[in-house]
C-alpha cells in the first residue's frame, strides 16, 4: 500500500493544474493517468484558446499541455506521475487500486481530485455502429496526434466548438469536409468557427439531422432530414450525402464511475450533460476528502477545467493542513476567473446547471 | 493514409514496425496506438458485436468505448486504439467475447 496527501485522477488541464497547486502548498501528490502521457485531451487541440490571459488565451492547446507539463516538473520533489496507469476500483476506505503494466496497486491518499474528464456521447439511428462513424474528438486524435486522416470525405454532426473545429482542423489536414449540421436552428460553437468554415465554402446547416447511415461494413452514405423550429422531423425532406466518415460531436458526458464507486451523492443535470456530484464552493463533493474539477464535475471548456483544477488543488492541499501562503488571495482569484468564464449569455445553462449541483449556497 | 504535411503540427513517428493483422503483414510506427496503423492502412472493421457479430470500428479513441476490441499476441479484448504498436505484433480479428488461451 502507497500513502500519500493527495492523488490526483487524471492528468488533463484539471487534474495538471490541481497537481501543480497542490504541490505549490506542500502536499505531496500522485498523479495517474491511463494514457502514457500527461496533457488529457490538450494534447490534439491545435486551436488558440479564448478566454483571458490567465487560462493562457491565444496559446494554442497542444502548447497549453506543454506550458503545464514543464511546471509540473518543478515540483518533482512532491510530484510524482503515473502514466498508462488506470485507476480501477475506489473503495470506501479511501483505498483506490491500479493498474500499471499488470501489476495490481493500493494506493491510500488522505485526499483525493477527481478529474477523469468525459467521453463522447453516440447518437441513435439506425447502423450508427458502421465503421467510419466516429468520435469527433477521435477523428481529432488520429489525425492531430498521430498524422493519419479519417477516410476521404467527412460529414460533421454537431455544431458546437468541438464540431466547428474538429471540421476545420480537417481542413487544415487536407481532408474534405462535406457539412456540418446541427439539430436546432442555431448552431452551438462560437461564430468565428462557423465563420471560418463557411469562408473555406463548408456549409454550415443548422436544422438538420441524421437519420440513416448506409453501408456493408463501412460507412458509404448517410441520409439527412430537415428539421423544423421545434426540432421536429418535416418529412420529405430527406437526402443522401456519400461520405465515408462521420463525426459525432453532439456532446460529450462525464466520466464520474469512480465517483459513484465511491458514494458521492449525484444528480442527473442536463445543462451539465450528465450525472454529476454535487460539491461545495471548494469543489469538494458531499463525501469529505473527495474533490472534483473539469468535466467530470459538468462539460465545460478546458479554460475553465483549469481554473476548476487550481481551485480542487489548493482546497485540497489546504484540508490537510497544506496552506498556500496566498491561499485566501488565490481561492478569491480563481472563483472570481470562474465567474469570468461562465458570464454571459454563453454561460447561461452552465450556470443553471451548476445552481442545481451546490452543497451550499455559493452566490454564483 | 498518413498527414504529411500540416500547418501547425510536426509528427513525431516513431521507428518502422512491422506486425501481422490476420495473417498479412502491416507497416505501422512503433508506439502508435494499433488503431491508427491499421487505419492508415485501409482497415476500418476492428471489433464485432457480441450477439450479431456487426462489424465495429474506432470510435472514442481513448480507450473508453470498447468498440475496438481485438486478440493481440493470442490475449483477447485488447483496445487496440490505445494500445501500442510494437514490432512483430500479432493482430487477430476477436470472435466472440474471447478466449483467455
Amino acid at each position: 500500500m502507497i500513502h500519500t496527501d493527495i492523488v490526483v485522477v487524471g492528468g488533463g488541464p484539471a487534474g495538471m493544474r490541481a497537481a501543480i497547486n497542490a504541490a505549490e502548498s506542500g502536499a505531496k501528490v500522485i498523479v495517474i493517468d491511463r494514457d502514457g502521457h500527461l496533457g488529457g485531451q490538450l494534447v490534439k487541440q491545435t486551436h488558440m484558446f479564448f478566454g483571458s490571459q490567465k487560462q493562457y488565451a491565444s496559446t494554442r492547446g497542444i502548447d497549453i499541455a506543454k506550458i503545464l507539463i514543464a511546471e509540473l516538473e518543478k515540483h518533482k520533489d512532491k510530484i510524482t506521475v503515473m502514466t498508462d496507469s488506470t485507476v480501477i476500483g475506489f473503495y470506501e476506505d479511501r483505498v483506490l487500486t491500479v493498474e500499471q503494466a499488470g501489476k495490481y496497486i493500493k494506493i491510500k491518499p488522505n485526499a483525493i481530485v477527481v478529474a477523469t474528464g468525459a467521453s463522447e456521447k453516440f447518437n441513435a439511428f439506425p447502423n450508427n455502429d458502421l465503421p467510419g462513424i466516429y468520435g469527433a474528438g477521435a477523428v481529432q486524435t488520429l489525425m492531430n496526434v498521430y498524422g493519419v486522416a479519417p477516410g476521404d470525405s467527412v460529414f460533421m454532426s454537431g455544431a458546437g466548438n468541438i464540431g466547428l473545429i474538429v471540421s476545420y482542423q480537417l481542413m487544415q489536414a487536407g481532408i474534405k469536409v462535406k457539412g456540418v449540421i446541427c439539430r436546432g436552428p442555431e448552431f452551438g460553437g462560437y461564430a468565428v468557427h462557423a465563420s471560418k468554415l463557411r469562408r473555406m465554402g463548408v456549409p454550415v446547416m443548422p436544422s438538420h439531422k441524421v437519420v440513416y447511415a448506409h453501408g456493408k461494413d463501412k460507412l458509404e452514405r448517410i441520409t439527412l432530414i430537415k428539421m423544423d423550429e421545434n426540432k421536429k422531423e418535416i418529412p420529405g425532406t430527406e437526402f443522401d450525402i456519400e461520405v465515408d466518415v462521420l463525426c459525432i460531436a453532439t456532446g460529450l458526458t462525464p466520466l464520474v464511475e469512480l465517483l459513484w464507486q465511491a458514494g458521492c451523492e449525484m444528480k442527473y443535470v442536463s445543462e451539465l450533460s450528465g450525472h454529476v456530484p454535487l460539491r461545495d464552493e471548494n469543489l469538494m463533493t458531499s463525501l469529505e476528502g473527495i474533490y472534483v474539477a473539469g468535466d467530470v464535475a459538468g462539460i465545460e471548456e478546458a479554460s475553465s477545467a483549469m481554473v476548476e483544477g487550481a481551485l480542487a488543488g489548493l482546497c485540497a492541499a489546504e484540508s490537510l493542513g497544506y496552506k498556500h501562503p496566498d491561499f485566501e488571495t488565490l481561492k478569491e482569484d480563481y472563483r472570481s476567473q470562474l465567474y469570468n468564464l461562465r458570464s454571459g449569455p454563453e454561460g447561461d445553462s452552465i450556470r443553471k446547471g451548476l445552481s442545481k449541483v451546490q452543497l451550499k449556497e455559493v452566490g454564483l | 493514409m498518413r498527414i504529411e504535411q500540416h500547418p501547425i503540427i510536426t509528427f513525431e513517428r516513431g521507428r518502422k514496425v512491422q506486425f501481422t493483422f490476420d495473417g498479412k503483414v502491416y507497416e505501422g510506427y512503433e508506439g502508435e496506438p494499433i488503431a491508427a496503423a491499421l487505419h492508415d492502412a485501409g482497415v476500418r472493421v476492428l471489433g464485432h458485436s457480441h450477439r450479431l457479430g456487426r462489424p465495429r470500428g474506432f470510435y472514442c479513441a481513448i480507450g473508453n468505448c470498447s468498440s475496438c476490441l481485438m486478440v493481440v499476441d493470442g490475449k483477447p479484448n485488447v483496445r487496440v486504439c490505445v494500445e501500442k504498436l510494437k514490432e512483430g505484433m500479432v493482430v487477430e480479428t476477436q470472435v466472440g467475447r474471447g478466449d483467455i488461451r
